[in-house]
């Protein structure tokens, strides 16, 4: 009701504008009462200022084979020892984060982005256009998700795709994946907004559809789609690990937190030399914690209803 | 009711055939073939083998017989194993379905205590202290944790056994059988339950305090009674109810297996069969699986809003 305040109170067309956007401020000052939802963007921040700006600081970025200091424990040297290859291990989980921090972040954008189109397609046009995207979705979400990712990661080995490029076809199959849960909640969103006084008011105001939905409807969406597309990043780095643990996703050279804990498939490393792949997988974990600790505090605070 | 379960019904058929249609191409389109991958055998016996198998004819040929062999209840012969796929999957599935129960039975329990004492307590420091364990359960690599207490429990401490079903080389019987695979259950029970019990103590805790604030709960206690009765008899089965939405989304967790649990821990179940079968693109095994986890999921579905509705009559189906 702001903007009718603004009118009976007689403030300035000037002054709307911060009137309009108090929502938004008072939702920021809720959530910086949220002390463990702060600790986890403080903690997400944190993880990517590492992987991002860390490797800089390191000298061993050069990734140069070097036999003298192969498999050596962690020291004052090599914080958390070296690998096979006498590379530092804590420079290659740094670098790893790079590859597992991005492709999460981008396919989650992609799946987001997908799944909210084709979801307010589908919940705002109904008929056919509706059945036939629901209908795939359906069928997307029978077929369970592991398999599917592992069909899909072999096929990307048979098109011989270059270490360098996997990232970026990992990113579009995680998204693949993820759309269809996506399209559905947002559809179902779509159809109880629909039908409130607000849209009925622009269909009195003769409103074009791209501006009912672009103007009236998509802003409705906004929080949910923040909440949902910060849980997202999590879910998306979870499965890049796992598939590049199985050796089905981003491949070595190229470093990722999952494919790093490949090495734990071999007998020796994984009983004898834990500092090889326990750093990445308390990486994973930490990152992820985070992200859904401070998830679940925007949803407090943007989407009380879809509290759960 | 009956029109709509007859409607539904067709659905679930449609969706099916569309899922068997979909599942026979991915794996049609999956490089490499059980035969190819074999490097023993010389080009001539290659052709014949396919011609055998019928790997040389075209795809919708293909898909046509697996269906019609499918609809007569034969889901073709594992080339690896060199056995029909369903008695493969009864002789796997058993182990997938012991772990699944048994930690399927420890998730609930521990979730619906949990969730009702945090409801309860909420705001206090073990209210906290249960959603930052929620969200840590939630947040763990499957594979990793699973690694990480092989390497902990197993490897460094020697408390459990690392791995797979039995002993290597054991012919216990008896008692001891018995005792052997509860040994080697442990860890991936432990690992399942810790998976499966953020998500599921949040739900029940969340449901509780929805309950907790309904007035008939303060009827109850304006009627004088007594607090335990009030939580256990009044709340606690409101709380539940719709929990029974959730039995059906659970029947593929239960008899599919678990592909990462079972592969990391060795077990004998159906996820690491598949697993096996998925390195030599064993076709007749994998399709048969993925299909039988999709139609898990489409009865658990199914199963759900009928429960759902049973539960709740004002739910309209």
């Amino acid at each position: 009701m702001p903007s009718i305040q603004a009118e009976l109170t007689g403030v300035p067309a000037a002054k709307q504008r911060a009137v309009r956007s108090s929502l938004w401020r008072q939702s920021m000052r809720k959530l910086i009462r949220n002390k463990l939802a702060i600790a986890g963007l403080v903690v997400v921040i944190s993880m990517f200022l590492i992987c991002f700006i860390g490797p800089l600081f390191s000298p061993y970025t050069d990734s140069k084979v070097n036999m003298s200091m192969m498999n050596r424990s962690p020291n004052i040297h090599h914080w958390l020892g070296t690998d096979k290859l006498g590379r530092d291990v804590l420079t290659r989980v740094m670098q790893a984060g790079r590859i597992s921090l991005t492709v999460g972040i981008a396919s989650m954008f992609l799946s987001v982005f997908i799944g909210t189109l084709l979801g307010a397609i589908a919940g705002y046009y109904r008929g056919i256009v509706d059945q036939i995207i629901m209908r795939i979705a359906d069928l997307l979400l029978t077929i369970p998700s592991l398999p599917l990712l592992f069909i899909f990661g072999a096929l990307l080995s048979e098109w011989k795709v270059p270490s360098d490029y996997r990232m970026y076809i990992v990113m579009l199959i995680l998204s693949f994946v993820g759309w269809p849960s996506l399209a559905r909640m947002i559809r179902g969103q779509l159809l109880s907004l629909r039908e409130r006084e607000f849209m009925q008011a622009t269909v009195v105001l003769g409103l074009r559809d791209r501006r009912k939905l672009v103007n009236h409807l998509l802003p409705n969406l906004v929080p949910l789609l923040i909440v949902i597309a910060t849980l997202n990043i999590g879910g998306a780095i979870l499965s890049e690990s796992v598939l590049s643990f199985f050796g089905l996703g981003v491949m070595p050279p190229t470093p990722t937190w999952g494919n790093m804990i490949d090495t734990a498939n071999n007998m020796i490393d994984f009983q004898e030399r834990p500092w090889l792949w326990v750093p990445p997988g308390f990486s994973i974990f930490i990152t992820v914690i985070a992200i859904n600790i401070f998830g679940d505090g925007l949803r407090d605070v943007l989407d009380p209803k879809q509290r759960k | 009711m009956g029109a709509y379960l007859t409607r539904r019904l067709t659905y679930t058929i449609l969706i099916l055939l569309a899922a068997s249609l979909l599942i026979f191409s991915l794996y049609a389109m999956t490089p490499g073939d059980f035969i190819t991958g074999n490097i023993k055998l010389s080009p001539e016996r290659k052709a014949e083998l396919r011609e055998l198998y019928g790997l040389n004819k075209p795809l919708l040929e293909r898909y046509l017989t697996w269906m019609n062999q499918a609809f007569h209840g034969n889901f073709g012969y594992s080339l690896d194993k060199q056995q029909p796929v369903l008695t493969l999957f009864n002789q796997y599935i058993w182990n997938s379905f012991l772990l699944a129960i048994v930690s399927t039975f420890l998730t609930w329990i521990i979730a619906v205590i949990i969730g009702v004492i945090a409801a309860y307590r909420q705001y206090s420091w073990f209210d906290t202290l249960v959603m930052i364990f929620i969200f840590a359960a939630m947040s763990i690599p499957s594979f990793f944790i699973g690694l990480f207490l092989i390497k902990i429990l197993a490897v460094d401490w020697k408390w459990l056994p690392p791995g797979g079903m039995l002993t290597t080389g054991s012919n216990a019987t008896g008692i001891a059988y018995i005792r052997e695979v509860v040994q080697h259950m442990t860890l991936p029970v432990i690992v399942m339950t810790l998976l499966g019990v953020g998500s599921l103590t949040r739900y029940f805790r969340s449901n509780m305090i929805d309950v907790i604030k309904q007035d008939y709960i303060r009827t109850a206690r304006a009627k004088g009674l007594s607090e335990r009765r009030v939580l256990f008899t009044h709340a606690l089965r409101n709380a539940l109810l719709p929990a029974i939405t959730l039995v059906g989304f659970e029947l593929p967790a239960l008899f599919g297996g678990s592909l990462i649990i079972e592969r990391i821990f060795n077990w004998p179940g159906i996820g690491q069969l598949y697993m096996q079968s998925f390195t030599v693109r064993d076709y007749p095994l994998l399709m048969g699986f993925t299909m039988f986890i999709a139609v898990l999921t489409v009865i658990g579905t199914l199963l759900s809003d009928i429960l759902y509705h049973a539960a709740d009559p004002r739910v309209k189906l």
